[in-house]
């Protein structure tokens, strides 16, 4: 039976998202959902949204999940030109100018994603942005969040987010942050993942949530 | 670019497999007014002689050495117009670079989209390869201090000291006997004015060369000022 919805669902909203990452003492973490749907059909739960670029460095994408896909492809494209090129490996600084840039590039047809990068600079400092879908670069030392939930996210992280956690409690931290977030939230949820960013290497773990 | 009339190249193989254009294009370098490099420790040295061929010529507001971003420069020898092309698309490339990066365009980088847009008017149809030969001196974000050469046919090379232009031959000779590996700026900077004397017809001073310079300490390029170059001479005297 075909659900029918007459409410025309922003295009941002269509597929449904939530992204999330937090700097820690000398580390980052990035989490997400893991819910794709059709407007209020859910046809999978286990959507990836977060990629990693390099071990150091994460993009993750809330949006429209074509672009979303497009994007890791387009990302991972010039990255590799870049490293072939350039014979080092890409700053998370210069990451995000990329992205800015590949985003601006199409500004009067723009990609229906809003990004978010962690990483760890080359001195190992934790690194993070956000920007709209047009590409306008916000640089924070706290926290950066993105999707259909993002003021739940805000909230969750206003209250729970401390700086300078080790890695566990910034695990705990965002995963909590994460499923209080989407479960509220209709549109995004149904588990989620959530890794863990050190010069060490990177830890990643599922996450059990509603699966509602 | 390739015009409507002339959608070929005029630069093609002679039956010994040689590029006669290029071979041409080498010619006026080899014409051209002596240009020379080193590479120190901490610095790169780039310089030329600037003698005119009359007392009349204003030359304070004509510049052979040019930078092309904050940390790098070029200097050339052979046919000045061709240069100034080279100078203006290589700058044009640094700010697009910075523009999409944020970064400084490394001088590799440059080395090798400079040397693309060279090799392009060897391949192209309606136009002939640019006869100069690049000197480009430059610091990275890595602090290591970098010289290259950049030829009419689009091939580069590193250098650790080098010469182009009238003379080359003896100026290169000269710069082998005087290169050290652990050379530092300042001596780099007196070895260049040495190796320029040696084939310059009259006095040289503040005003008949230019010198461009890179250190490592700030990662700046800048050209010396008349003065400056002046008490450099004054101390090898």
């Amino acid at each position: 039976k075909q659900y029918y919805h007459n409410r025309k669902m922003s295009i941002l909203e269509y597929n449904g998202a939530a992204v999330i990452a937090m700097a820690g003492k000398d580390c980052v973490g990035i989490a997400s959902d893991n819910r794709l749907g059709i407007q209020y059909q859910t046809v999978a739960m286990d959507f990836k949204k977060v990629f990693k670029m390099n071990d150091t460095l994460f993009v993750g994408l809330a949006g429209l999940a074509t672009d979303v896909q497009t994007l890791d492809q387009l990302l991972r494209f010039r990255m590799n030109l870049y490293e072939l090129r350039e014979e080092r490996t890409m700053t998370p600084q210069v990451f995000t100018n990329l992205l800015s840039n590949i985003l601006y590039e199409k500004r009067f047809g723009p990609y229906f994603a809003e990004p978010v990068v962690a990483g760890l600079d080359e001195k190992g400092s934790p690194y993070l942005a956000t920007m709209d879908l047009i590409g306008a670069i916000e640089t924070t030392k706290d926290f950066v969040v993105s999707g259909t939930c993002d003021g739940n996210l805000y909230g969750m992280c206003e209250t729970l987010y401390k700086p300078d956690l080790g890695k566990e409690e910034l695990f705990e931290t965002l995963a909590q942050a994460l499923l209080a977030s989407v479960d509220r939230d209709a549109l995004s949820g149904w588990g989620g993942v959530v890794h863990i960013i050190t010069k060490e290497g990177v830890m990643s773990r599922e996450l059990k949530g509603r699966q509602d | 670019m390739g015009d409507s009339a002339y959608s070929f190249s005029l630069t093609t193989f002679s039956r010994t497999g040689k590029l006669l254009q290029i071979e041409y294009a080498l010619n006026a370098v080899a014409n051209g007014r002596t240009a020379l490099g080193i590479a120190a420790v901490d610095g790169v040295v780039i310089a030329t002689d600037k003698k005119f061929a009359s007392a009349l010529v204003e030359g304070e507001d004509v510049s052979k050495v040019e930078a092309i971003t904050d940390s790098s420069g070029f200097v050339y020898a052979g046919v000045g117009p061709d240069y100034r092309v080279l100078v203006r698309k290589a700058r044009k490339s640094a700010q697009a670079y910075f523009r999409e990066y944020r970064e400084t365009k490394p001088v590799a980088q440059l080395v090798k989209s400079t040397a693309s847009v060279m090799q392009e008017y060897t391949q192209s149809g309606g136009v002939r390869p640019f006869g100069v030969s690049l000197l480009v001196a430059g610091i990275d974000g890595d602090g290591v201090p970098r010289l290259f050469q950049v030829d009419p046919s689009g091939a580069y090379f590193g250098w650790k000291a080098t010469a182009i232009g009238k003379n080359y031959v003896n100026a290169k000779n000269f710069l082998e006997k005087r290169f050290q590996d652990d050379m530092e700026l300042e001596d780099a900077i007196h070895t260049a004015l040495l190796t320029l004397r040696e084939g310059f017809e009259g006095e040289m001073n503040g005003h008949n060369i230019e010198v461009g310079v890179v250190s490592k300490s700030d990662g700046k390029f800048r050209l010396l000022t008349p003065e400056q170059i002046q008490d450099y001479l004054d101390e090898a005297n």
